[in-house]
């Protein structure tokens, strides 16, 4: 195949021309501030309120209880550290889990050195926490839960709802990090129970550096940047106009096309797997088989290393990601993968392939003619297997 | 990320494969660090390496310094062998990013691995080899907040 086969839609997503298209008026003619008083910005602050609006309903929430900020990352960040400041009187504890995006880790791991204790829920051999755990862990000095909607590698739903009905029994606040799940999965923010929630951009189609957390009203949750009355003072700073058009114009598309592309992404994901599953030996799938993301396969290749597969990958068009220490730069595979109790080797053979709207049936069936190909040259290769295959 | 012969010697790695009887083989590293490199020395009655095979589970970079590695040691007496260090394999590949540095010692410490083992079959000394670490792993600083 000539073109490019991108396989990697959970790291970052192409922006529709559409999406592009509503936003470049407003780089150019339209330049106003928002916070202006002449008609010629009017029209600017209308865009932003509109964009607001959209998200607002793809959540079954108001306008008001959306704030934009520059991604994912912010919105965790936001979220944790300004719950637990406002909420110490309360209590000084924190639950999350093992699998979370480092944008919620680091933040905890953060807070506990400024005294703040938290607990990190293991989650079973599928990635999906057990919630006889959360309700073990609450306790009186409990202000918050966070837990992520849909893991960003191995894809898997963790129970949303059934999680908001214990943090609500409980009195406790639930944010979750929905940064894969926004725009690939319904969420409905009240029938879950969700007081946070985080999105970015450009996981769904819309630009990078534009993202939103919605803060369920009434919430006194610090905040973020001082300086200005934009995001209801919350979030200080002129808006990222541009960007705001660019994600509303993302999120209402992504709405609209929603469960077909869950149809057409799953038919797609499930080939893939099953093909690798059945003809290629020695490798598992990474994650649930069923309660994961539409678009998400992970697989862990025995005897052979994530990066070496993501080069050779890469030699024939092919993009994808590995949670191989090497890929990440430092000597522990991922985190995500050991918690769901791989063995460090199986870790580094890690593979995860995301796929988006775009892509065809005849290229996950290319991707598996070169995956079987591939793996069988680096096997070739590793003194693991030369081991396996003696001593068998 | 990676220089041009860094590539051409993972996608067309030299001296792949085992070889039987070895005169020495070393295998470092360990899985849970994500690479071993496994060299084979064929050596013969005047100490010259008549060829040599590698195995190496890692990355793109353990497998280009395993190949580099073989390469430079072929067909040179043992004491030859032992002076190829890291930095030589590393120059000869155009350069490693930092990150990967511990390939190429990884690809010295095999050689002297398979060396040592040699040596130790053949019961003799080679002078200046030390019985090689079976594990080179990379302190690394843990980040601060």
């Amino acid at each position: 195949m000539d073109k490019l086969i991108y396989l990697d839609h959970a790291a970052t997503t192409a922006a529709k021309p559409e999406v592009v298209s509503a936003m470049l008026p407003y780089f150019t003619e339209k330049f106003g501030n928002p916070s202006s008083v002449y008609g010629f910005a009017s029209e600017n602050k209308e865009v932003v309120s509109n964009a607001r609006k959209i998200i607002a309903d793809t959540l079954n929430t108001n306008p008001q209880d959306i704030y934009f900020t520059a991604g994912g990352s912010e919105s965790d960040n936001w979220a944790i550290k300004e719950t637990a400041r406002a909420y110490r009187d309360k209590g000084n504890h924190i639950i999350t889990t093992k699998i979370e995006h480092h944008a919620v880790l680091h933040t905890c791991e953060y807070l506990e050195k400024e005294g703040y204790k938290v607990t990190y829920l293991p989650v079973d051999e599928d990635g999906i926490i057990r919630l006889s755990d959360l309700e073990a862990a609450i306790t009186d000095e409990t202000i918050l839960i966070s837990i992520m909607f849909a893991n960003n590698e191995i894809g898997s739903i963790q129970p949303i709802r059934e999680i908001g009905a214990i943090a609500k029994k409980h009195g406790v606040l639930f944010h979750t990090d929905a940064v894969q799940a926004y725009g690939q999965l319904p969420i409905d923010v009240d029938d879950m129970n969700i007081d946070m929630l985080s999105a970015s951009g450009h996981k769904f189609n819309g630009p990078k550096g534009v993202g939103f957390l919605y803060i369920r009203k009434g919430l006194k949750l610090r905040n973020l940047i001082h300086g200005g009355q934009q995001e209801r003072g919350r979030r200080a700073g002129t808006e990222n106009v541009t960007g705001i058009v660019g994600i509303g114009k993302a999120a209402e598309l992504a709405d609209a096309s929603m469960q077909e592309r869950i149809d057409y992404e799953t038919k797609l994901r499930d080939h893939l797997i099953d093909r690798v599953l059945n003809e290629i030996p020695y490798v598992r799938l990474n994650g649930h088989r069923t309660k994961r993301l539409p678009n998400n396969a992970n697989f862990s290749f025995q005897f052979i290393e994530g990066e070496s597969l993501l080069i050779m990958l890469d030699m024939k068009g092919i993009c994808g990601s590995s949670g191989s220490a090497c890929t990440s730069g430092s000597l522990d595979p991922s985190h995500v993968l050991l918690a769901i109790g791989l063995p460090h080797e199986i870790a580094h053979g890690s593979l995860r392939l995301t796929l988006g709207e775009e892509n065809t049936m005849e290229e996950m069936d290319y991707v598996v003619d070169c995956l079987k190909e591939i793996v069988q040259k680096l096997r070739n290769m590793s003194p693991l297997y030369e081991d396996f295959i003696r001593k068998n | 990320m990676y220089s041009e012969k860094v590539m051409d010697h993972f996608q067309n790695p030299r001296n792949v494969g085992e070889i039987e009887n070895a005169s020495g083989v070393g295998t470092v590293g360990n899985a849970k660090c994500g690479d071993i490199m496994r060299i084979y020395f064929d050596i013969d009655e005047n100490q010259i390496i008549r060829d040599v095979k590698f195995k190496t589970f890692g990355c793109g970079a353990a497998v280009a310094t395993s190949s580099m590695a073989t390469e430079l040691v072929k067909g040179k007496s043992i004491y030859e062998a032992l002076e190829v260090t890291n930095k030589a394999v590393m120059e000869a590949l155009d350069g490693l990013p930092p990150v990967k540095v511990h390939c190429s010692l990884l690809a010295e410490e095999a050689i002297h691995a398979a060396l040592w083992d040699y040596a130790e079959k053949n019961g003799i000394k080679i002078e200046g080899l030390t019985k090689p670490k079976s594990d080179i792993g990379e302190e690394e600083p843990e980040e601060d907040y």
